[in-house]
């Protein structure tokens, strides 16, 4: 076992440390948002918005994350040049980055699993509590406000921390998109001093510390908000 | 108890007989025209793989190829899965801490191509700002990182045609790699449309003067001799240039 190199590559890998942060804590809170619309347009009347939901979770929940992402960034992003102007706006230096469109496809492949999680979670919230809601006068939107989301909210909650999980284990993809995050920063360690397993080692003991803490602010919520059955 | 040891020795020799009757050459999955690329059914061909059929026949060795990741040449090398790595491998000091090398036989030519509009080329000015695709952990990455990380910037990729994508769509304004390559990135129907050579770079024998060549166990010096003789023998008598003629138009040596 070599680590001898880990000073040279500290800011490499601090980087891409940053970087699979940055990436959960854009993905995850912008895709529980759009979550919460694709349910309640799912368990709702409407029929065009629940046709329109339906189709999203099923197309990216029936597709490959990785081909989401490259049909993103070589298909939607290569167009992106043609538009007039934009390249010389103050957009570019975003939207020429693989950053933008990673986390573009992380939020939207996101939010339609939990979309699914947490229309299951409202369908869960028992007939009775919203019956009360009804019965004591309250409009639908307070009903959905004050009681149906938050109960589903608590809920769903133990699956939700477990996608939390699962999304911070997808982020080594994007570095198939030039991001240099931390599996990108294992990657260019691997080839440039040729150790292959000492830093695999390395950033697989950061994504279990990453996962144990992600549980550990769960369990914390879980316990906070506590539910009576 | 002695049977088994003494049929377990037998074997031994044996399997280590018919591991010298032929060498085994691990040239890298990814495709690396001109270079090692592989035709519809999967095989591999190439100037490389030219490369390897002259030396075999010089040497009159059965010989044959092993697919192997590029990240996996290094490791499959030391667990004897192969005998040599023949894959454009450039010979630097930190691949020579692990693996030896056979002499040079070809030499790696950097270069960058960019997009036709805007007028590039390779000046300093020219390069002040620019975004620059480069191939992780390449000779070219050491060469940017010498010479050009003040004034631009080095994007990383895995492989180069990977870059190259994002040169057609604008996002990065040069690709830096071998010329060889970078050739005939440009012969496709996109390249024709997009891109143009924009020069090659100032040489730098302490990064570029190497040369690629084979990569060999450490300590395997009788192969490393027969493979040095026969790069040498195939220069000679004139076929290395023969082969080379299909694809450059230029001696690579």
């Amino acid at each position: 076992m070599d680590f001898t190199w880990i000073p040279e590559y500290q800011n490499l890998l601090l980087h891409g440390v940053f970087l699979t942060f940055l990436l959960l804590a854009i993905s995850v809170p912008l895709g529980f948002g759009l979550a919460i619309f694709l349910a309640i347009a799912q368990v709702g009347d409407n029929p065009i918005a629940r046709w329109i939901s339906k189709g999203y979770c099923t197309f990216f929940r029936g597709t490959p994350l990785l081909i989401q992402l490259w049909l993103i960034y070589y298909g939607l992003g290569s167009y992106l040049p043609y538009i007039p102007g934009l390249r010389a706006s103050f957009l570019w230096p975003v939207l020429r980055e693989g950053l933008f469109f990673a986390t573009l496809a992380l939020t939207l492949n996101f939010a339609a699993y939990q979309g699914e999680i947490l229309r299951g979670a409202m369908l869960a919230v028992p007939k009775g509590e919203l019956e009360a809601a009804r019965a004591v006068g309250m409009s639908p939107g307070m009903i959905l406000r004050r009681i149906w989301l938050p109960r589903a909210i608590r809920i769903g909650l133990p699956t939700f921390a477990g996608e939390v999980v699962l999304q911070l284990k997808a982020t080594p993809i994007v570095f198939s998109v030039t991001v240099m995050d931390l599996y990108g920063a294992a990657y260019k360690i691997r080839q440039d001093t040729l150790l292959v397993y000492e830093p695999l080692l390395l950033v697989t003991v950061f994504y279990v510390t990453l996962t144990f803490v992600i549980t550990q602010v769960f369990q914390k919520l879980e316990n906070a908000v506590p539910v009576r059955r | 108890m002695m049977h088994l040891g003494k049929a377990l020795v037998v074997a031994a020799t044996m399997l280590a007989t018919s591991a010298q009757a032929e060498i085994r050459f691990g040239v890298v999955n990814e495709a690396y025209a001109p270079y090692t690329t592989k035709d519809a059914t999967g095989k591999a061909i190439g100037w490389e793989i030219d490369l390897m059929d002259a030396i075999c026949k010089e040497l009159k060795e059965q010989c044959t190829i092993v697919d192997v990741a590029w990240d996996g040449l290094i490791p499959a090398l030391e667990s004897k899965k192969i005998d040599v790595i023949w894959s454009s491998m450039s010979i630097t000091d930190e691949r020579r801490k692990r693996i030896d090398f056979t002499d040079k036989y070809y030499s790696a030519l950097a270069g960058m191509i960019g997009a036709k509009d805007g007028v590039m080329g390779l000046t300093t000015e020219q390069l002040n700002g620019k975004m620059v695709g480069i191939a992780v952990s390449t000779t070219q990455s050491a060469y940017f990182k010498k010479h050009f990380a003040d004034i631009a910037t080095e994007k990383s990729y895995a492989t180069v045609d990977e870059s190259f994508q994002d040169l057609a769509s604008g996002r990065v304004d040069y690709i830096f790699a071998d010329t060889g390559p970078l050739k005939e990135l440009l012969k496709t129907d996109l390249g024709k449309e997009c891109c143009e050579y924009k020069g090659s770079v100032e040489a730098d024998d302490a990064i570029l003067g190497a040369g690629v060549g084979g990569g060999i166990r450490k300590g395997d010096n009788e192969l490393r001799d027969k493979l040095n003789g026969a790069i040498k023998a195939v220069r000679a008598n004139g076929i290395y240039a023969e082969f080379s003629k299909k694809y450059f138009d230029y001696d690579p040596y």
